[in-house]
């Protein structure tokens, strides 16, 4: 099982900078499980996930799907971006933007891939928005077509880059909600990167904690807690108020010991 | 009463219009009563004119020969503009290579052109082509290389996750992500174009708008020449109108979502 998906001893230095992004981190995804990554801003979060999805390819170390060496992005996998306003193209409708994810699979007539792409509009709520533009939608209505587009290709992973930072809480509770009956159904493996705790322990199984730049892995830690969650009935359980307390101890350790250093 | 005239003001374009006609019977007033000389003919004598040449056909002969010249020269720019346009700004080596060489020859006016191309392409239709051609290329090739250089790296990402090739890449996000840049270039260089055909043909031509009213001045008929201005002026406002229009259609959704509208 935790051969699925493995970052191995992955390192990312800039060139350009010399700056160090990432320094030898290591951690493996099961297959269907869902893990956030967090750690102080800076840290080197998504760029780690980018090279996850072979979009930028690391300094040294490697990242595995099923054991073979990722280089490029893969249609198991898809990246969504934390900017659905630029990735949400803004000169296709809705529909168009969903059916691109499908549009050049051979063996598959055009209706039957703008039948695929309605449903998986239906799925994140889209439904009878199919023909407007995105500047037309709000953003986290723009997030969801983004999603959409993800699994209309049918991928195995999803690779979130704090999909949802840029929204307001209440659309922000709405999505999450949403990705985790996504996740249930469709069984995915989710790998998602936020800054913000709360988020990360209510979505996920595991929580990979970074340290500050240049970014390492400083704790791993499990997430007992039972799905479906509730906002808030699972935020006020006494093991998710714990869970929060040492994460957020730790990653205040981790921002303090980086400046002391850099003083 | 100066209140609503005020609003009017400020809401209508009709002053604009009242403006124009008004300024139209100043020159006639001023022609008729004020400057009696043949070259400042009233408008009556122009309008007159310009009836004339357009119930002949000699206007239309004229002016679709200046259309057909602008635009085949025009949309050879377009097509090598964004063609080249599109490979310079989405191959950083491609840019290493031409920019510098673009940005030498940028800045020379296009009618400098004119007299290398009589001598290499001589006096003829070929001529004028390829002098519209050049004139009207840099605001294209800049323009689209400039917005293929711009599109956010996010929306490449976005079309590698998706497992798009280059061909699709260019198809479904590159050339629309630049189109906005892309049309500023095409909408100067349609003015650009125009200019250019009015005076390779008062240079050297037999045809014409800018041949006709180049030889109605040279022939003392006055009116011709101003109803050959007149024409020009109608018809560079309808190409630009046209223009306007197809580019609305075409990126609506950057007008709408940039508030331009």
């Amino acid at each position: 099982m935790a051969d699925f998906l493995s970052v191995e001893r992955l390192s990312k230095e800039f060139s350009a900078h010399g700056r160090i992004a990432c320094k030898d981190i290591s951690f493996a995804v099961g297959q269907k499980e869902f893990v956030a990554l967090v750690g102080p801003s800076g840290c080197g979060k998504s760029t780690l996930l980018h090279i996850t999805a072979g979009l930028s390819t690391p300094t040294s170390g490697a990242v595995r799907l099923r054991g073979e060496r990722v280089t490029a992005p893969r249609p198991e996998m898809m990246y969504v971006f934390q900017q659905y306003t630029k990735s949400i193209f803004p000169w296709k409708t809705v529909l168009d933007n969903v059916c691109l994810g499908i549009k050049y699979r051979a063996r598959r007539s055009r209706s039957e891939k703008e039948t695929a792409a309605r449903a998986q509009l239906e799925a994140v709520g889209l439904a009878a928005y199919a023909h407007y533009y995105p500047y037309q939608l709000s953003g986290g209505m723009q997030q969801r077509v983004a999603i959409a587009r993800a699994l209309v290709r049918r991928p195995e992973i999803l690779l979130m880059d704090e999909p949802f930072s840029a929204l307001d809480a209440m659309m922000r509770v709405e999505l999450q909600d949403l990705l985790l009956a996504l996740w249930q159904e469709l069984g995915l493996t989710i790998v998602f990167v936020t800054h913000d705790l709360d988020e990360a322990l209510y979505l996920a199984q595991r929580v990979v904690l970074l340290s500050a730049s240049p970014g390492s892995v400083a704790e791993v830690l499990e997430v007992p807690l039972p799905y479906p969650r509730h906002q808030v009935e699972t935020r006020r359980q006494s093991i998710y108020l714990e869970l929060r307390a040492h994460l957020y101890r730790r990653l205040v350790q981790q921002v303090m010991g980086a400046r002391s250093e850099a003083a | 009463m100066i209140a609503r005239i005020t609003r009017w003001l400020a809401t209508s374009r009709g002053s604009g219009v009242i403006l124009i006609v008004l300024l139209l019977g100043l020159w006639q007033f001023s022609a008729l009563y004020i400057m009696d000389t043949p070259t400042w003919p009233p408008v009556t004598r122009i309008l007159a004119a310009w009836y004339d040449n357009i119930a002949d056909g000699t206007l239309l002969r004229h002016l679709l020969a200046t259309f057909w010249r602008q635009m085949l020269g025009y949309f050879l720019a377009v097509a090598l503009g964004i063609g080249l346009g599109v490979a310079i700004g989405y191959y950083r080596i491609l840019y290493n290579l031409l920019e510098p060489l673009i940005e030498i020859f940028r800045p020379i006016p296009g009618p400098a052109y004119l007299p290398v191309l009589v001598l290499f392409v001589g006096i003829g239709h070929e001529m004028k082509v390829v002098l519209i051609m050049v004139a009207s290329l840099f605001p294209i090739l800049l323009n689209t290389y400039g917005g293929v250089r711009s599109i956010d790296p996010v929306q490449l990402d976005t079309a590698r996750t998706l497992g798009l090739t280059t061909w699709q890449t260019l198809r479904e996000v590159v050339l629309p992500a630049a189109s906005p840049q892309i049309l500023t270039g095409m909408r100067i260089s349609l003015a650009i174009s125009l200019i250019l055909a009015i005076l390779s043909e008062m240079i050297v031509s037999n045809d014409g708008l800018g041949y006709f009213t180049l030889l109605a001045e040279r022939t003392f008929k006055v009116p011709d020449m101003y109803a050959g201005i007149f024409t020009l002026a109608l018809f560079g406002y309808l190409l630009n109108r046209l223009f306007l229009i197809g580019e609305s259609r075409l990126i609506r959704w950057h007008q709408e979502s940039s508030g331009r509208r």
